[in-house]
């Protein structure tokens, strides 16, 4: 207990004086995230609104899919993207392993699956609502799905969080593909996993926080966000 | 717009002609062999007992639902992809995360309407039904009332030929409602052929000039409305208006 005591009241002193080595990881961490998190959203939420609207042969079965990959270990993700952009694989040429953009791909293929099946459910409920007005209108299909992601913006950040949350917290896609290198690839969660290994409690620990921070400071933003949005849009 | 487009622009979509039509679901037809044809000018309005298939009815007509057989052809068929020259307002309006404003715009947008001219046009659709100052506020927060005027704006201000209504006023208070017909009669005037459905047998006589009432997915009676309400010529709508009268 006092051992963890210690280690705490390290990593606190270690946030507050801004050790540089910790803001650069946390700044890496936050630039690969959030950089999938963009991609994740401009492919994973037309796509999840297109399935929603559309009918075409197969949509059930690629619903069935999308649901299945929410559950992608990341590790998995890690070793096809590893395999992919390997010295022999098929991009090799790119050289880009081992690099923050290697990062980036493994996070975002990670986490569109999840921004797509869920705006996906979310924009098929409110097609349910809105198609007898929207084809009155006129409106066709895709028009439709352009609509109502714009409708349920509100619904869709929390969408997005969870997205940002589940590419933040992973650690396994990004150390294959990253290779934890210091300065270069290391992040928050492959530093804590190694800082632990190395018996660097507060390092580890004070990074620990900073995720914990961060997580619960972007919830807590998209909520009141929300909130206030539905209070004042309905 | 093209020379050809200019050229169709005349034709009317009225007359309506329905012919032999069907619409079964779940093995049952909510719609038994029915023929009619509306024409313009006139305000038809439906009522019959819940389940006669009135609102099916409706979204058979405006081409939301598909038969199961007969036709339903207008006189200028809509043609896809082209603007629709009808409109339809639900019992529930359905109205978007935006401003009352921009719900019109958005009606008007759909419609292919010029850019530069879409405000101009969706203000006055307010103005007609009273919202002019509620324009900036957000659509979904309105009262029950003005949330079916700004749909009734939205149909206005595409200038529809035919409006369909289901059962407009059914979910307002009388106050709202009276507000409702007010617009639906001022439409009227200004040349829209009204096809209403309604539960509430004044507004019947109120707002119809003639009567369509279904029974068991069928028209058991097409009168004008002033004799129909005098002196029904079908036993089932006879017992009906006996059964609704008082309410």
């Amino acid at each position: 207990m006092n051992g963890l005591g210690a280690a705490a009241a390290q990593a606190i002193h270690l946030i507050g004086s801004g050790d540089a080595n910790l803001i650069g990881i946390v700044l890496l961490s936050l630039k690969v995230s959030l950089t999938a998190v963009v991609i994740a959203c401009l492919v994973g939420l037309p796509l999840g609104a297109t399935i929603a609207v559309g009918r075409f042969p197969g949509r059930h079965a690629l619903i069935v899919v999308l649901n299945a990959l929410m559950g992608l270990p990341p590790v998995v993700v890690g070793l096809a993207v590893y395999l992919l952009l390997s010295r022999a694989g098929p991009l090799g040429a790119m050289g880009i392993l081992f690099t923050p953009t290697a990062m980036v791909i493994a996070q975002a293929l990670l986490i569109t699956p999840i921004v797509a099946a869920l705006s996906r459910q979310v924009i098929e409920d409110a097609w349910g609502e809105y198609r007898e007005q929207l084809r009155s209108l006129g409106e066709r299909r895709l028009g439709a799905a352009a609509t109502l992601l714009w409708d349920v913006r509100f619904s869709l950040l929390t969408i997005v969080l969870a997205g940002f949350g589940r590419a933040a917290a992973e650690v396994g896609a990004v150390m294959i593909v990253g290779g934890n290198i210091d300065g270069v690839t290391r992040v928050m969660t492959t530093a804590i996993a190694l800082e632990t290994s190395k018996g660097d409690l507060p390092l580890a620990l004070g990074l620990g926080l900073v995720l914990l921070t961060i997580v619960l400071v972007l919830n807590a933003a998209a909520y009141v966000v929300k909130e206030t949005a539905q209070r004042r849009y309905g | 717009m093209t020379a050809a487009s200019i050229m169709r622009a005349p034709t009317t979509l009225l007359p309506l002609h329905v012919e032999g039509l069907v619409f079964a679901a779940g093995g049952r037809r909510i719609i038994d062999d029915v023929s009619f044809r509306l024409d313009a000018a006139t305000r038809t309005v439906i009522i019959g007992a819940n389940g006669a298939g009135k609102s099916v009815l409706l979204r058979l007509c405006h081409g939301l639902l598909r038969p199961t057989a007969g036709t339903i052809r207008w006189n200028a068929p809509e043609l896809p992809g082209a603007p629709r020259r009808q409109a339809m307002v639900f019992q529930r309006p359905v109205l978007l995360r935006r401003s009352a404003l921009a719900n019109v715009i958005y009606g008007l947008r759909v419609a292919g309407t010029a850019p530069d001219a879409r405000e101009a046009l969706a203000r006055e659709a307010l103005d007609r039904v009273g919202l002019a100052r509620l324009a900036e506020r957000p659509a979904r927060v309105l009262s029950g009332g003005e949330q079916q005027r700004l749909a009734l704006a939205r149909a206005w201000a595409l200038r529809p030929e035919v409006l369909f209504l289901d059962e407009p006023t059914a979910s307002l208070d009388p106050g709202a409602a009276h507000e409702i017909e007010k617009v639906v009669a001022a439409m009227h005037t200004a040349g829209t052929k009204i096809v209403l459905v309604t539960h509430n047998l004044g507004q019947a006589r109120r707002l119809g000039d003639e009567i369509l009432f279904m029974h068991k997915g069928r028209i058991a009676e097409r009168a004008a409305a002033a004799s129909f309400f005098k002196q029904p010529a079908s036993p089932e709508a006879a017992r009906f208006l006996e059964g609704e009268l008082p309410w």
